[in-house]
């Protein structure tokens, strides 16, 4: 079973994505976009974005969605850093999960901007990229983490 | 100036371990090239053709004499004992090692500087006015503005990797020192109908490859907006900008394909979200910010009688008198004058100042300027406030240390980019033209009779030297494997701001001097009474000048 990061401990994870040319999707699997939009019923669903596909289509279930997968392709495209925050500022609860190839150096930027689960394209360092979720202790600025900037907190 | 407290610190502190451990990972491998390449980049590292470069930020200009001192330390014991004052108002080491960076970083971190997102496709340092706080034609301060923009954007976790660099420049002044208009944002402050100042705000700026002038996307916002206003765009930018083609990734080209209008559509719509949300500007710390920018003591001086004896000074000593007219400028207080330190004396590497010099720049702050120093987009340094009766003693210590050479705004303060000496991206040497230009044009006469002049050079499209805007620019070309130059006329950065046009084929570089030369001299058969080389460009176009530069040819 592949294992992620989620909330600051490692777990193994059950979910899977979707056949492309399946139309519903059984338990613990995740559509992608197409997917989802033509779902019936979209309450527990799991959804992955790529870059491109912004939340806003979401918008309107974001309490229907359990698990909402953002992909990286490739960890210098940033696009999934704003999508994170819009959907979590637009009241999306449930998991938030970045998946694919950003690195670990990025994990706190993720966390700061709404992700709770990281699963990284190699999972072989997962204890070490741990640590770096600990680099920064105070920020400047406000995000999902801490959603006050620091001219609030100051003292 | 602004000062750490232990908030401030520990972020810096954290930031250099994070990257301390980082370059360890990368030199034992475990991290691959492409994977450090952004993460070096944000903490101001390029690896260049002859060494890596590391790019030190100066927030918005600003510097006092612990950190000048700190740096000339540090180019001593990291470096060859020199910096270079970048264009945008930084400072970099150009022979640093690698192995060596996170120590450097964390010695700045002991004078409260850092070179975080000094490059890579993040928000940079934030520039202005090297003339803030001290100006005469000041409406307000932008620097405290341009501060809480810095900590807004330091380390912000959903805009480290946008589709290109963005820039933000700040102005508070009539006249634009800042170049707002070639900026991805460019921020002014202005008063609305009722006299209250607040900002308007420019976006779609820039250099490079395709120059743009900056769009205006809101006349006037409430302070108190300014970064849930910022964060709209940037998410806009950061969802939309292209990422297929790096040459079509800045703003400018988003903006340009949406159209300011549904541009600043998808902006207020992104800012209902945000506006009056957290981010929104406390007054308290809108008055914090403005308390660390406030007077220094100024003293109330006898100005009249330091004004006679400046007079009498000038009279015994011509070049004395010259240097007063060139470098110093009025300050809005009468007994102060604001002092450029040319870093452009013929010979040198223009915006080069060796550790001696900053050591010097240190010592004379404290003793004639509150400790502050500034650095200019112009690649030069700034003495804000020294009192008009001792300009005669600062002149004679920065006249032996090659400090005084009275060109400031004149043809010979040439701003140029390292180009092929030390950039890998370069398609032509830059720094033997500025040199060749100095020289030929020597005679200072003649080049106070030109009047103020932008003459600035890049080795490349990058435009590091802001080449477009100079009234007279030159852009190395590569020409199968050769060095070529093509020459652009009638650039200007300020607020009737223009891109420069580009003159005809480009020239090799032994011709260069001579066709700076045939264009200056159309300038001045053609110009009227007191009109300045813009304006008369303005008036007569580009004929005149090409057909001079290419008479030969023919
Ligand atoms: C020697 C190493 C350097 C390298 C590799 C380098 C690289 C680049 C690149 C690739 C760009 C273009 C990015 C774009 O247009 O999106 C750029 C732009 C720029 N560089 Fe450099 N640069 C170097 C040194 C400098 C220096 C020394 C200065 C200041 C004197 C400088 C100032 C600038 C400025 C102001 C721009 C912005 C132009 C704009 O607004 O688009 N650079 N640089
Ligand atoms: S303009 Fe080109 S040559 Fe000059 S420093 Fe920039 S990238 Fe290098």
């Amino acid at each position: 079973m592949p294992r992620l990061i989620k909330h600051g401990s490692i777990i193994d994870d059950a979910w899977q994505l979707m056949d492309p040319d399946c139309t519903v999707p059984a338990p613990d699997q995740i559509c992608n976009l197409d997917q989802w939009l033509q779902l019936g019923d979209k309450n527990g669903s799991a959804v992955q974005l790529e870059p491109g596909q912004d939340p806003s289509c979401l918008f309107g279930a974001l309490e229907d969605i359990d698990l909402l997968v953002i992909n990286f392709p490739i960890f210098t495209d940033g696009r999934g850093f704003s999508y994170a925050r819009d959907a979590r500022e637009h009241g999306y609860q449930g998991e938030l999960r970045a998946s694919g190839h950003f690195i670990r150096d990025q994990l706190t930027y993720l966390q700061r901007c709404g992700f709770d689960a990281f699963q990284m394209a190699d999972d072989s360092h997962l204890d070490a990229a741990l640590t770096s979720l600990m680099d920064f202790t105070e920020h400047y600025q406000a995000a999902i983490d801490q959603p006050l900037p620091l001219f609030r907190r100051r003292s | 100036m602004y000062v750490y407290d232990q908030h401030d610190q520990k972020i810096i502190d954290e930031r250099v371990a994070q990257f301390r451990d980082q370059t360890a990972r990368f030199l034992a491998g475990d991290i691959t090239d492409g994977e450090f390449l952004p993460l070096r980049l944000q903490n101001g590292l390029y690896l260049q053709r002859l060494a890596p470069m590391l790019r030190i930020a100066v927030p918005y200009g600003l510097m006092n004499s612990i950190q000048l001192r700190k740096l000339a330390d540090i180019s001593r014991t990291y470096d060859k004992g020199y910096v270079h004052i970048s264009t945008r108002q930084n400072v970099q080491l150009n022979w640093p090692l690698l192995e060596e960076v996170p120590d450097i970083l964390a010695e700045l971190a002991t004078v409260q500087m850092h070179a975080i997102q000094t490059s890579g496709n993040c928000i940079r340092n934030t520039t202005t006015d090297q003339f803030a706080g001290v100006a005469s034609d000041e409406l307000e301060d932008p620097r405290p503005y341009c501060e809480i923009i810095r900590q807004w954007s330091t380390l912000h976790p959903e805009f480290a990797f946008l589709p290109r660099k963005f820039k933000i420049a700040v102005c508070g002044s009539t006249q634009d020192r800042a170049a707002i208009h070639y900026h991805d944002i460019g921020i002014e402050l202005v008063a609305n109908d009722d006299g209250e100042i607040g900002l308007k705000i420019l976006v779609g700026g820039g250099l490079g490859r395709t120059p743009a002038i900056g769009s205006v996307i809101c006349e006037w916002l409430d302070k108190k907006h300014l970064l849930t206003y910022l964060e709209a765009i940037l998410r806009v930018y950061n969802q939309h900008g292209r990422r297929d083609n790096k040459y079509k990734a800045r703003i400018k080209i988003l903006v340009r394909a949406m159209g300011i209008d549904a541009f600043r559509e998808a902006v207020e719509e992104q800012w209902t979200a945000l506006k009056n949300g957290p981010s929104t500007l406390t007054e308290e710390e809108i008055i914090r910010a403005r308390s660390f920018f406030r007077d220094p003591a100024y003293q109330t001086l006898d100005t009249a009688l330091a004004i006679s004896q400046l007079e009498d000074d000038c009279m015994r000593d011509p070049i004395f008198a010259n240097w007063i007219t060139r470098n110093t400028q009025d300050h809005r207080l009468p007994g102060y004058r604001i002092v450029t330190l040319s870093l452009k004396a013929t010979g040198f590497a223009p915006g080069d100042i060796t550790a001696e010099q900053l050591e010097l720049l240190a010592e004379l702050s404290d003793v004639y300027a509150f400790g502050e120093i500034r650095s200019t987009h112009q690649q030069n340094m700034v003495l804000g406030d020294v009192q008009i009766s001792a300009l005669y003693a600062l002149w004679q210590r920065l006249q032996a240390a090659g400090l005084a050479t009275p060109n400031i705004g004149y043809l010979t303060d040439i701003i140029c980019c390292p180009g092929g000496d030390y950039c890998s991206l370069a398609n032509a040497k830059s720094l033997p033209i500025a040199e060749a230009i100095q020289t030929r044009f020597d005679d200072l006469d003649y080049v106070y009779d030109l009047g103020p002049l932008e003459l600035n050079i890049s080795g490349c499209m990058n435009a590091c030297g802001h080449h477009h805007v100079g009234q007279i620019g030159i852009l190395g070309v590569d020409k199968k494997g050769q060095e070529f130059y093509q020459i652009c006329l009638g650039g200007n950065q300020a607020k009737d701001a223009s891109i420069g046009k580009i003159l005809g084929p480009s020239f090799q570089q032994k011709d260069v001097p001579e066709v700076i030369d045939n264009i200056l001299s159309t300038y001045v058969t053609l110009r009227q009474e007191e009109e300045s080389f813009l304006d008369t460009y303005r008036r007569v176009g580009i004929h005149p000048f090409k057909e001079r530069a290419y008479a030969k040819a023919d």
